[in-house]
């Protein structure tokens, strides 16, 4: 990225740009996750859009429940199907911002933080496909994917298994309060994580980020 | 807004002491915790580890407390349970390891926020003490000073609501000072509101009519204004004798106004007064005994009876100290029984050939008796020559007779396994009640232990008190001679069935009457009882017999067991409170309890009082060597 072209974006994503500047751990322990999930009218990145965002940080394999973000999108594209799923109707109760402002308050929070998701391609594509349409370039962080994960506990290197999060909520005994709001599935994916880092360790003593970082190739596809 | 924190409130607000904040704390406190997931055999600290600034709450699972190496499990916490506050307060270093025995999943809440909401909280702090007191876990720690403590220190008797004068006399601003007068001496009332429109704007009272009147500084057809203090001091109908209080010494005053609202724009409905509150302090128990003193029949004094018990249920409203209320309901039980007895003397055709002495035992002895139950009691005669022994026996035989219809007219039913003095067995002179004690007490068997844990128990009520004293001397010479009798003693009081399973379930009744219930009184309260009973008469103390002066008493004694026997002062207050209320409840004896009918709260503070319970036997089976008995 040149010089010039990085001059042309507005503050807040150099801002996000700059938290990327020096990163050399290994150590799972030195790194801030940010485990997220979005709710969306559909599940094509192109023509749906991101109806609210949540996360929550886990530091030192703890939840930090202080360090969470949750916002939702006015948008203009709705989808009356997908309302029973998520509840969140196109003029709500709740205070809702623009997406450039949900994004902007997202890359803030985020910053250099290895986003986690479960299936975390379709939320990072959905991310992504916000950041277009505001000209931004894709996001920077490393991802975890707690589908990949779990696939990786089980040894199989089939990706046509697939797991949702209810099965392996339901398989992990995480109690499912508040499935299918943004907050409440990014907390589900947070606990599954760290139930995944514990098996995980137990197959590898020295745990490190790269065993966990969903394969680049990877991102993007569905 | 954070929908995770909302979530971690509805599981705290389950639990004590959270369910003692306010939304907002609570609030407050959720969206600053950090969750940990823990494995099983992992940790959460390990001794000698530096404390974390945190405590802990056990979300999910069950997470167990270690001594030293991990081999010595000295507690354990399951959903709901706080641990990690002790090493907090005493900072340095961890005391204990705290390893997970399941997959667990536990809140960490910082200590700042536990400064901020809960210790603040009074009620929260209180909670927090109390289980304090029963985690012994650190009780070898006698350098641990707990820094809450004086906080939470205050007067419950003040908690009790006042009744006052809900017919203040009145009179207009306009009103002459001798008119004034007039209407206070008509109403015997010592002091007359001024009000303008309901509300009230000044006062007069005696003083005034002393000091400004009689000095004649002031003509009498002055109007009320010119003496009047204003403005008047207004409190809500919902003041407390302690608020009362504080307020009249505040203001160096002796009246207070109730109006409608608290405020003084608002109607008067009330007049409170320095001697309403002396008439409080005297309190209705005191009423009560004047008039048992009156009853000519156990029927009145079973009226009595009844209405001691709408009184007991009152305090108990006013969540009034356990102690404080056993001691009143007993001090009212003893004298309905001496007034029964003073009635059967009357009604015996001659008066008693030698000096005698009534006693009752059991919860009775002890003064725990809040709910009617069974009359256990004896009687004991001065010695008689042998010859005259059958016809004074028989003598007091009729007269314990009499004694015992009269107690089970006033409704303590006589005792199913006739433990009473109309009993030829228990109704002995001096002599032969001595050597049956020496009897039990060396020839430790079964059956003269479990009478040894009923009769040693037992308090004067009526006669010759000497008689008394001299049973209880003849109880230390006898032990005194006999001291492996303690180490008997001991084992039996390990003997009751323990409150808990393995898995920490309540232990219930398996089969009979009471199937499922889980027995409050053999497996929670009689261990606590019988520890006492041991760990006091081996300190030769015998005019203790309540169960928490006994703790007491034992915490002035052996300050490096403070911490036990304050934990079992508690526990034993709050399972007397527990079973009263249930008993009330259920109009029984409160001792069976249907577990599902129970909260969680109320069966977590259950599970607290029985750590008390666990430290106490340690101590009982290592002081007397017990595991070499057994």
């Amino acid at each position: 990225m040149g010089w010039f072209k990085k001059h042309s974006y507005p503050p807040f994503w150099n801002e996000y740009l700059s938290s990327f500047d020096n990163h050399s751990h290994q150590d799972l322990h030195d790194f801030r996750f940010v485990v997220f999930d979005t709710e969306t009218t559909g599940l094509n990145p192109k023509s749906d859009r991101i109806l609210s965002i949540g996360t929550v940080a886990i530091m030192n394999e703890n939840i930090i429940v202080s360090d969470q973000l949750e916002v939702y999108l006015k948008q203009d594209t709705f989808n009356a199907d997908t309302v029973k799923i998520h509840g969140l109707l196109k003029t709500g109760k709740l205070e809702k911002v623009s997406e450039e402002t949900a994004i902007m308050e997202f890359l803030k929070h985020i910053k250099n933080a290895v986003l986690v998701a479960h299936h975390a391609a379709f939320d990072i594509a959905m991310v992504n496909a916000c950041l277009k349409r505001l000209g931004l370039p894709n996001l920077k962080n490393k991802v975890v994917d707690t589908g990949f994960l779990y696939r990786n506990t089980l040894n199989s290197s089939n990706p046509n298994l697939h797991f949702s999060l209810d099965d392996l909520s339901k398989q992990f005994n995480i109690p499912q309060h508040d499935r299918h709001t943004a907050s409440g599935d990014a907390y589900i994916t947070a606990i599954l994580f760290l139930k995944l880092i514990a098996l995980l360790k137990q197959k590898k003593v020295k745990l490190k980020l790269d065993d966990l970082i969903l394969p680049k190739k990877r991102i993007g596809l569905l | 807004m954070n929908t995770i924190a909302l979530r971690i409130s509805d599981f705290l607000k389950q639990y004590p002491p959270f369910n003692m904040l306010q939304q907002d704390q609570l609030l407050a406190i959720s969206g600053a915790v950090e969750v940990i997931y823990v494995e099983p055999e992992n940790f959460v600290f390990k001794t000698t580890e530096p404390v974390k600034s945190v405590f802990y709450v056990v979300r999910e699972g069950a997470i167990g407390l270690y001594r030293e190496d991990t081999q010595n499990l000295v507690d354990e916490c399951d959903e709901g349970d706080i641990f990690g506050l002790r090493a907090l307060i005493r900072q340095g270093n961890y005391k204990l390891t705290a390893k997970a025995l399941e997959e667990s999943i536990v809140y960490s809440i910082s200590s700042d926020l536990l400064e901020e909401y809960i210790t603040s909280n009074m009620e929260a702090n209180m909670f927090l003490m109390k289980s304090f007191a029963s985690n012994t876990s650190f009780r070898q720690d006698d350098t641990w000073q707990n820094p809450i403590s004086a906080t939470f220190i205050s007067d419950f008797n003040d908690a009790e609501s006042i009744t006052y004068s809900k017919n203040p006399i009145t009179c207009h601003s306009n009103t002459p000072i001798q008119e004034a007068a007039q209407t206070m001496t008509t109403n015997r009332v010592g002091s007359i509101i001024i009000t303008d429109n309901q509300k009230p704007i000044g006062i007069i009272t005696d003083k005034d009519l002393r000091v400004k009147i009689a000095t004649g500084n002031i003509r009498i057809e002055a109007p009320v204004t010119e003496i009047m203090s204003t403005p008047v001091i207004t409190y809500p109908e919902t003041i407390s004798v302690a608020e009362a209080q504080i307020a009249m010494l505040e203001h160096k005053i002796t009246h207070l106004c109730i109006t409608k609202d608290g405020t003084p724009n608002s109607a008067l409905t009330g007049i409170l007064s320095e001697h309403d509150i002396l008439v409080i302090r005297e309190n209705n128990a005191s009423i009560l005994v004047k008039e048992i003193k009156r009853c000519q029949s156990s029927v009145e004094l079973q009226q009595i009876r009844m209405r001691s018990e709408a009184l007991l249920k009152r305090y108990l409203e006013q969540d009034l100290p356990i102690n404080h209320i056993s001691k009143i309901i007993s001090a009212i039980n003893d004298n309905i029984t001496k007034q029964v007895i003073s009635l059967a003397l009357k009604d015996m055709p001659t008066k008693p050939p030698v000096d005698f002495a009534w006693m009752s035992m059991g919860s009775q002895g002890r003064h725990e008796q809040l709910l009617l139950t069974d009359q256990d009691n004896f009687l004991v005669f001065e010695d008689v020559e042998d010859a005259n022994y059958e016809t004074t026996q028989h003598y007091f035989l009729e007269f314990a007779k009499k004694i015992t219809e009269g107690l089970n007219t006033v409704g303590f039913e006589y005792c199913p396994a006739n433990m009473m003095g109309s009993n030829p067995k228990w109704c002995l002179s001096l002599s032969e009640w001595r050597s049956q004690f020496k009897r039990w007490i060396t020839h430790p068997d079964q059956d003269h232990l479990m009478l040894c844990t009923i009769f040693f128990d037992f308090a004067f009520v009526y006669g010759d008190k000497s008689l008394a004293d001299k049973l209880s001397e003849n109880i230390f010479d006898a032990i005194d001679s006999h001291d492996i009798f303690l180490n008997y003693l001991g084992l039996n009081a390990l003997n009751n069935p323990p409150p808990l399973s393995f898995f920490r379930n309540f232990l219930v009744e398996s089969s009979g009457e009471h199937k499922d219930q889980f027995d409050i009184k053999a497996r929670a309260m009689m261990p606590l009882v019988d520890a006492a009973r041991l760990l006091i008469l081996s300190k030769h103390i015998a005019s203790i017999n309540n169960t928490t002066t006994r703790y007491q008493k034992l915490m002035d004694l052996e300050p490096q067991n403070k911490d036990i026997y304050e934990a079992c002062l508690l526990s034993y207050e709050d399972l007397l409170h527990f079973r009263t209320k249930q008993g009330l409840k259920h109009s029984d004896s409160g001792r069976f309890i249907d577990l599902q009918q129970l909260s969680k709260a109320d069966r977590l503070e259950l599970k607290s009082s029985f750590k008390a319970i666990k430290s106490v036997q340690e101590l009982i089976q290592t002081r007397y060597k017990l595991s070499q008995l057994m």
